[in-house]
């Protein structure tokens, strides 16, 4: 007589995975769904305009968020160029300065060229001077 | 549930409570007070948080600077009749369960400047106060003692049935009128509905 082998429960290799992701499922909605439930049995949603206004700092919003600058500012934009942006290319520059190529410094000169021409302008434009 | 049986069961090692207690427990140890200082009461406001006397121990030390984030409003300071419409506003945009605790004599009264023509007397002309603290400024120890006033207060409180909170209620409104800055002052002077005028209230 032979002996029949038991017939082990062939497993799927994916059931593992299918059974995590449906515990990792319940794991977020169970918590989600009671907070929820209990929101609603034991605190209302009482929703008014003032409530549910943009602006939350007591004043009411008013006029439109699309408001023009005065076109002088440009000054200071181009001053913020010079002395900030500049400050910030220079760094690296130096830092990296003694590595560099011919051309790579050469486009960093004419970068510092841009600035310091503009520096200039400003200069005889009277930004700089005080009062 | 019967509070000797409570004990009772205490005693053999059994520790019974309900929802609301296990709920109302909750909210008390952790009411978000909105970071809103209006005059030198602020200040205690401020030393009360600080290291020495600590309101994080009840859990109230998340000082929210958005009233959407908020549950307790300290109206520390006087209150100018230009401010009280953006004070009430601010209460008006904070979710329910909310509270208020008036600390300092000029936000009970008008306190001092009682007497400004630009002085409003007293918060609870246009918002529910559930504490006042008397004091000018309070000290920090005073409003700690208001704070776990409210906490009493809170956990009193039951979810169900007629005494139950204001913002189980539906059919009250969510928000409070809010007073214009007019001519001579604020338009209407005070809510009806809310201040209970104490000269009306002695004379019945």
């Amino acid at each position: 007589m032979v002996e029949s082998l038991p017939l082990e429960p062939v497993e799927h290799p994916w059931a593992t995975i299918v059974v995590l992701l449906a515990a990792a499922f319940v794991f977020g909605a169970v918590p989600l769904s009671l907070a929820w439930v209990w929101a609603r049995v034991f605190s209302p949603a009482k929703p008014g305009v003032q409530k549910n206004a943009t602006y939350e700092c007591g004043l009411e919003a008013k006029g439109d968020a699309w408001v023009q600058l005065n076109v002088s500012y440009y000054l200071y934009a181009i001053v913020f160029l010079i002395f900030d942006v500049e400050a910030v290319f220079l760094l690296p520059f130096a830092a990296a300065f003694s590595g560099l190529s011919l051309a790579a410094c050469l486009a960093m000169l004419v970068f510092l060229l841009l600035l310091v021409e503009g520096l200039v302008w400003a200069c005889q434009k009277g930004v700089l001077t005080w009062g | 549930m019967d509070q000797d049986l409570k004990t009772e069961l205490s005693k053999h090692g059994i520790f019974a409570t309900t929802f609301e207690e296990l709920y109302n427990w909750g909210r008390k140890n952790s009411v978000w007070p909105l970071t809103f200082g209006l005059a030198c009461c602020a200040i205690e406001m401020i030393a009360t948080t600080m290291a020495r006397y600590d309101l994080a121990r009840f859990g109230a030390e998340v000082f929210r600077p958005s009233p959407r984030q908020a549950d307790l409003m300290i109206v520390s300071g006087t209150v100018t009749k230009k401010m009280a419409p953006q004070v009430v506003r601010l209460y008006n945009q904070m979710p329910e369960p909310k509270y208020v605790i008036a600390m300092g004599a000029c936000a009970i009264s008008g306190g001092p400047f009682r007497d400004g023509y630009n002085v409003l007397k007293g918060i609870d002309r246009f918002i529910p106060v559930d504490v006042h603290i008397p004091g000018c400024p309070p000290r920090p120890e005073a409003l700690i003692h208001a704070f776990m006033t409210l906490q009493d207060q809170i956990s009193a409180q039951h979810l169900t049935g007629e005494a139950r909170p204001r913002h189980l209620k539906q059919e009250l409104p969510s928000e409070f009128p809010v007073p214009e800055f007019g001519e001579h002052g604020l338009e209407p002077s005070q809510n009806d509905d809310v201040f209970r005028n104490p000269l009306k209230v002695l004379q019945g």
